[in-house]
């Protein structure tokens, strides 16, 4: 057990990522955070929309379709080109654009499978919406696991890193190059891309994500086709998903997209800042998981994830509107003037 | 019911001794290269003792996930046997930890906290902020199993212990099931059954009504924490043959399967732990086929197989089967409707005339005339009318005439019961009539004549066509008014 906890050597865990080993270590942090970020700000609409769970199935049944389009690019390039098989640690140049697209797709399908089988299952059985949910991710999951499995040598994907994924071998990653100018590694420019292409969507439909999420009526009455608008959530979400897969696998990345919104929803409830609050929450949850993997020298992702539930547990406890402290003070101030005498004094809707 | 009981209580005591016998052998992936048919035959012989591990193993789960998922299906609690089979992670690790070593009583102990911990944030988040119960289970399952992960990979990479098997509590492997495994899945699986069947009533009731438990002294909050911690035991042992991720699978696809199968639950369980256990040999099977194939996602498969079997083929809640009834009534509901329209028109003329035009049909049903005439040779085809060749018009048999006649009465019976004793005003009783007519029974219709008793005249002043009007139509004896007919009489 004691093997297991290795002493706090500040000087390794705090002061080394920053600076001499920064060339690895900030990348990891700046693919955490993308991830986090990406994840954080689709998730809060999740939240909203009580979509918490389809977040999770979206997740899990990315898989068949990832391994689908794995299996499909392949073949397309087994065709093209001499028989040499393709990874996606290491990604060959000449091949990237054919799987990024065939990964792409994958993961649209999946995503837009996922929701019609849920829809599908729950309305037309009187099979409720949670066992829909859970049959149909749970089947496709085990598909891909399958498929994974089968096709061991011509898929790689490691069932494991399907569950966990690995962070830290971003920095080990051929980097992405503009002429002679080594920009940075070219999963962390993948991510970047998402990561920007979700904020900037968020942007230009805020008002359609924000009213078709709090107000379907509404949406639909001001002319916002709300089940297009869900559709299109589902897809971007499983694009998400796909693109963060390689680095926190397929059930942490749950976390990343519920943790930033559900402490930014603790903390306020105007909807602007919770998307700021959010960011935050992925900013710090992935400094503070790459200190804690450094130094239990243990799973990047599972750190970040760990961090990240401990924000959380602070805002629960301390957060200033509805912690769990505040209302105990609060319910303590109220009994103790209920019973000070003062309770013929107090007009009644005042506590 | 209570011989069912007594055959699966037989059946888990079969299985239970033959857990318990003592056999040591090679483990199933041990053989390389055969071909699926020895393989099968393999299989079926049972000779081998680790197939007869993972068999029997693979049993034992289906059958308690079945029944414990049955209740979470009926309570909408699908997805908390998702939450725990994930939140019991951190406690397998931990319970690796104690010892080093694959002890399952350690194992067994640690996840069983750890699932029971995992349910129990879920209801303080849900109780102490304004989460929502779908936010509080996704971050409860994804973050006990990010705890979970970071603890498996530092045993991972500890330089000491055995430290082989921990991995396969991931995706499962019942290939690796050993005999104390065994054991103490039989153990569980007594225990949940013994449970189940002794506290049969209590289950239902906090199930289907709380409140009603409540109000009748069952103490609700002990059942759920009793069921929460069966259910948590029953994750624990699925773990090794089916992994982490799929343990909920098993708990909800049989039960959802069962489900459509019946409406109730005694039979909802049954249905269930057949599902589970066939789900668990057809997993075992394809997984022994193929090999070094983890067993818990062809389970899983193999119950996906069934449900999808089950949602296009069970009987009354198929989608098969509600589409044809659906087709079927929509069919019927048509043919009622222009039989009425016949009769509509018949009355306008007050019966002078044999049969009406299809010209005058159109009309009344705002309907082309291919529309009416199509429908008019269904209604003959049937045996409700004659349409002579040549002739544009359609002719009521008697038998079509007492069908009319039952619809309207239905219908206008139906109006006046809603003025009449639900004050309805008269202007806004049709609509509603329309629909009901078709559904309203002989028995029913009975009880609305004697409510209103046998008013033979609707809020609009028309008349109903009474019982005996019907009856004596089909008879030589001709009733009230002897002249009209409405119908041609079958020479």
């Amino acid at each position: 057990m004691s093997e297991m906890i290795p002493a706090l050597d500040w000087q390794a865990i705090f002061v080394a990522p920053w600076t001499t080993d920064f060339s690895i270590y900030g990348w990891i942090f700046l693919m955490g955070f993308l991830v986090c970020a990406a994840c954080g700000l689709a998730g809060n609409y999740l939240i909203l929309r009580r979509m918490a769970l389809v977040g999770d199935a979206i997740s899990h049944s990315v898989l068949p379709g990832l391994a689908i389009a794995f299996l499909a690019a392949n073949a397309w390039t087994n065709r093209q080109a001499s028989g040499e098989g393709i990874d996606l640690a290491v990604e060959p140049s000449g091949h990237g654009i054919s799987y990024g697209f065939a990964i792409f797709m994958g993961a649209l399908i999946a995503g837009v499978l996922t929701t019609l089988m849920i829809e599908i299952i729950h309305t037309r059985t009187r099979i409720k919406q949670d066992a829909a949910i859970g049959i149909t991710f749970s089947t496709l999951f085990a598909f891909g696991v399958v498929l994974i499995s089968v096709y061991a040598d011509k898929v790689d994907l490691d069932a494991d890193c399907v569950l966990h994924g690995e962070i830290a071998f971003v920095s080990i990653q051929p980097f992405f190059t503009i002429g002679a100018y080594q920009l940075a590694p070219s999963p962390v420019i993948r991510m970047g891309c998402v990561t920007f292409l979700t904020l900037g969507l968020m942007v230009v439909f805020y008002k359609e994500l924000l009213v078709s999420s709090f107000d379907p009526g509404l949406a639909s009455s001001m002319g916002i086709n709300a089940t297009f608008v869900h559709y299109a959530l589902m897809c971007w979400l499983s694009v998400i998903v796909v693109s963060a897969f390689e680095a926190v696998g397929a059930i942490l990345v749950i976390a990343m997209l519920i943790l930033p919104g559900a402490t930014a929803s603790m903390l306020t409830t105007r909807f602007p800042i919770v998307l700021v609050l959010s960011l935050l929450h992925a900013a710090a949850s992935s400094v503070l998981g790459l200190h804690l993997a450094i130094w239990l020298n243990s799973s990047t992702a599972g750190c970040m994830v760990v961090a990240g539930a401990g924000i959380f547990c602070v805002a629960w406890v301390f957060s200033p509107s509805q912690g769990i402290l505040q209302n105990w003070l609060k319910r303590r101030r109220n009994s103790k003037r209920l019973t000070g005498g003062e309770i013929g004094t107090e007009t009644v809707g005042e506590s | 019911m209570k011989y069912l009981r007594l055959n699966l209580i037989g059946w888990i005591l079969l299985l239970f001794m033959a857990a318990l016998t003592p056999v040591h052998a090679a483990r199933i992936g041990d053989i390389t290269e055969i071909s699926v048919w020895d393989q099968t035959v393999r299989f079926f012989s049972f000779k081998d003792p680790s197939l007869r591990y993972a068999l029997t193993g693979a049993i034992l789960l289906g059958l308690t996930c079945g029944l414990l998922g049955s209740f979470l299906v009926v309570r909408k609690l699908a997805l908390l046997g998702d939450t725990l089979s994930h939140a019991v992670l951190p406690g397998v690790a931990a319970g690796f930890l104690w010892d080093m070593d694959k002890n399952p009583v350690a194992i067994f102990i640690g996840a069983t906290v750890a699932g029971l911990l995992g349910s129990f944030m879920v209801t303080r988040i849900t109780s102490t902020t304004k989460l929502k119960e779908d936010t509080a289970l996704g971050m409860v399952l994804a973050c006990f199993f990010g705890v979970g992960i970071c603890l498996v990979t530092m045993i991972q990479r500890l330089p000491s212990g055995n430290k082989s098997g921990i991995d396969k509590f991931l995706f499962g492997q019942a290939a690796s099931l050993g005999q104390s495994d065994i054991q103490l899945m039989a153990v569980v699986t007594l225990l949940t059954f013994g449970l189940v069947w002794l506290f049969y009533k209590e289950l239902l009731t906090v199930s289907f009504d709380p409140g009603f438990a409540y109000s009748v002294m069952i103490p609700v909050a002990w059942v759920h924490h009793g069921f929460m911690l069966l259910l948590a035991f029953s994750v624990v042992i699925a773990l090794q043959a089916v992994g982490v991720v799929l343990v909920s699978a098993m708990l909800i696809t049989p039960a959802a399967t069962a489900y459509l199968m019946t409406d109730r639950l005694h039979r909802m369980l049954l249905f269930a732990c057949l599902t589970g256990m066939l789900a668990g040999i057809m997993g075992a099977f394809f997984s022994f086929l193929g090999h070094q194939l983890p067993t818990g996602p062809f389970m899983v498969l193999s119950a996906a197989v069934l449900f999808a079997v089950a949602f296009f083929f069970a009987p009354s809640h198929g989608v098969i089967i509600k589409w044809w009834t659906r087709r079927s009534r929509s069919g019927r509901v048509r043919r009622e409707n222009t039989l009425k329209a016949v009769f509509h028109v018949l009355e306008q003329e007050k019966f002078r005339q044999e049969g009406v035009t299809l010209v005058e049909l159109a009309e009344l049903r705002r309907q082309t005339l291919d529309g009416t005439e199509a429908s008019c040779l269904e209604l003959v085809r049937l045996g409700y009318g004659t349409m002579p060749p040549g002739e544009k018009a359609f002719y009521l048999t008697p038998k079509g005439m007492r069908r009319a006649q039952t619809i309207v009465r239905n219908h206008r019976l139906w109006e006046l019961y809603l003025t009449d004793a639900a004050n309805y005003s008269p202007d806004h009783v049709h609509d509603d009539a329309e629909e009901i007519e078709h559904i309203l029974g002989e028995d029913l219709v009975r009880q609305l004549e004697r409510q209103l008793n046998f008013a033979d005249r609707d809020p609009h002043g028309k008349p109903i066509p009474s019982a005996e009007e019907i009856i004596s139509a089909h008879g030589t004896v001709q009733s009230s008014p002897p002249a009209a007919t409405g119908y041609r009489k079958p020479s």
